[in-house]
């Protein structure tokens, strides 16, 4: 059987697909990845359904040897360099790591979470429908754990290493702001506070992990306090607690709370906002429901089209090849254009 | 047609004779049926989830029924906002609340020493013995209003209003998995271990959440849960058979 054994990662480097449905009711967080079209990239690249779990990194990279055969492998998001035994892999292509190659994954140089997937995803057994890890709960992963040094993940057997691939599209978000529909409790703020809420900027603080993004900035005022009875909350939503400072809730977010939501953040743009570092920038623009629903049609049929943008890389990228050819950047670059 | 939150008319209790529908984002709404914690108005949330499960429109992706709303998740390329809102409000406007639709669960509670840190300073601030707590808290019928903040954990309702204690002002980090704990007026059965500025009464060996355990989550909104005073030395077996996958918690009759 194919394997890939870790070598070394980062201590929330993770397994995670598109998240656990069905079990909100019972307090169990979706989690999923922080910037699913990402791993849908990645997963595209190597021929998987766009969720497909892959291994989410966050900040720090790691190192991977394949084990049992040679296995397709692509790395997308956050910006951080892919090798391959020392040899630099273009970005956005899928590649073949050969039985006793290692991959090596750098850390972030632009962006939080990079995403690695497998051709045929891991052998590994869901928790509650998914193989997403959650913290709190210690759900999915590997045995409900993070991936650790020395960890083994069966691959597909059946799997295909594939041709390698090229995806000529920029993943990058760009800084347009943040699209929002305001509510479900907008009523709690003065319509000065949602004036300053769409109107100022915030700044990502140090406290933003898979759970939940807090930000720093003008402060927002309650217009009735700032305790509710405990309501349902999505993925998105924007509560504002106490010290009148936002928090953005994320993947792994509690599935209830009792603070009052001005806004959420619209499906489309949640991946965008995930990949903003501490110390960015932030600004909320709202939208109708007709414009978010236009951005969630597009979302979708981006998604859906991933295969269909995909290029064949035109030259064998094994190692031996790359070592050989010193021309790698310049011929995708070709292939881009 | 649903109504805007200007429209909105409460009765005495705080329940709306027309929800409100609240969008949540775009693959998202939230039935408003009040804003206070209420058996009838709970009872209505249920009605409508058990209505959405047993006939789910198109689109429909997730219910999380709360205290007092049904948060409604759906996939906004297939369904129409207008349209599912039309549909939940006029099911809404007509339910009846769901009185008990549950099991009643008889769940055994290590009260006191060693788990039950806070068995002590509750009775003193009441004015009561530790047994006066532990028979207030053990003799009454509690409402699982909902299931959330972790995998499993029970809010409950039902708690005596003798025992109605300000939650903690400094929260703990962590507690025990398990722990029987009151904060505010609500009583809640935690489930794996957790930060809480709740009060500790107690410990059950029951899991309300165990993954590997069919079925993985044993208390659902709408059930009722009594308390059964257990000894210390009963306490060793029932953690074992919890942890191989035993209940431990009875289903009682009414």
């Amino acid at each position: 059987m194919i394997s890939l054994e870790v070598k070394a990662c980062g201590p929330m480097t993770s397994l995670q697909d598109h998240g656990r449905a069905g079990y909100q009711r019972f307090g169990v967080s979706p989690s999923g990845a922080m910037d699913f079209r990402s791993l849908a990239a990645a997963n595209a690249l190597v021929g998987n359904p766009p969720d497909t779990a892959g291994i989410e990194f966050v900040n720090l990279g790691g190192a991977f040897t394949c084990a049992g055969g040679d296995l397709g492998i692509a790395l997308v998001g956050a910006e951080c360099a892919l090798t391959i035994d020392g040899a630099q892999i273009p970005a956005q292509t899928s590649v073949i790591l050969k039985e006793g190659q290692t991959a090596q994954v750098g850390h972030a140089r632009s962006g939080t979470f990079a995403y690695l997937a497998v051709a045929g995803g891991f052998s590994v057994e869901p928790q509650l429908g998914s193989l997403s890890f959650h913290l709190r709960s210690r759900l999915g992963g590997l045995n409900g754990s993070p991936l650790k040094a020395g960890d083994r993940l069966p691959c597909d057997a059946g799997a295909q290493a594939g041709e390698p691939m090229h995806l000529p599209l920029d993943l990058r978000g760009g800084e347009d702001p943040i699209r929002v529909m305001l509510g479900p409790q907008d009523d709690y703020f003065t319509p000065d506070a949602i004036e300053t809420f769409l109107s100022e900027e915030f700044t990502v603080s140090p406290q933003a992990d898979r759970m939940g993004f807090q930000l720093t900035g003008p402060r927002i005022e309650h217009a009735k306090g700032f305790n509710i009875v405990s309501d349902g909350i999505v993925t998105g939503h924007i509560q504002i607690p106490g010290s009148g400072h936002p928090i953005v809730l994320m993947r792994d977010r509690q599935t209830a709370g009792g603070y009052p939501k001005i806004a959420t953040v619209i499906g489309a743009d949640l991946d965008r906002f995930a990949q903003l570092r501490p110390g960015s920038p932030v600004r909320f623009r709202a939208v109708d429901r007709a414009e978010a629903v236009a951005a969630a049609r597009a979302y979708r049929d981006w998604i859906a089209a991933l295969p269909e943008a995909l290029m064949p890389v035109r030259f064998d990228l094994t190692t031996e090849h790359l070592l050989s050819v010193n021309l790698i950047g310049g011929a995708v670059d070709a292939l881009s254009r | 047609m649903w109504k805007g939150r200007d429209q909105v008319r409460h009765d005495q209790r705080g329940i709306v004779s027309t929800p409100r529908v609240l969008a949540c984002g775009d693959g998202a709404l939230s039935v408003e049926f009040g804003d206070t914690v209420d058996p009838d108005l709970n009872g209505k949330v249920l009605a409508l989830d058990e209505i959405l499960r047993e006939r789910a429109p198109a689109g429909l992706l997730e219910t999380v029924p709360t205290y007092r709303s049904l948060l409604v998740q759906f996939d906004p390329t297939v369904t129409d906002f207008d349209a599912l809102a039309g549909l939940l409000a006029r099911e809404a406007e007509r339910l009846a609340p769901q009185a008990s639709a549950g099991r009643r669960w008889s769940v055994p509670v290590l009260y006191g020493d060693p788990y039950g840190i806070d068995l002590d300073e509750i009775a003193d601030r009441h004015g009561l013995t530790v047994r006066q707590v532990i028979d207030l808290h053990a003799g009454a019928i509690y409402r699982v209003y909902m299931i959330g903040f972790l995998p499993g954990f029970a809010y409950l309702g039902g708690l005596d209003p003798k025992l109605v204690t300000p939650r903690r002002t400094q929260p703990r980090a962590k507690i025990p998995s398990g722990s029987i704990i009151i904060g505010g007026a609500q009583a809640a059965v935690g489930s794996i271990e957790c930060p809480s500025g709740w009060h500790i009464l107690g410990r059950t060996p029951v899991r309300s959440y165990a993954p590997e355990r069919d079925p993985a989550f044993l208390l659902a909104a709408g059930d009722e849960v009594v308390f059964a005073p257990i000894d210390a030395s009963r306490w060793d077996a029932m953690e074992r058979a919890a942890l191989a996958g035993e209940p431990v918690a009875e289903e009682v009759s009414r």
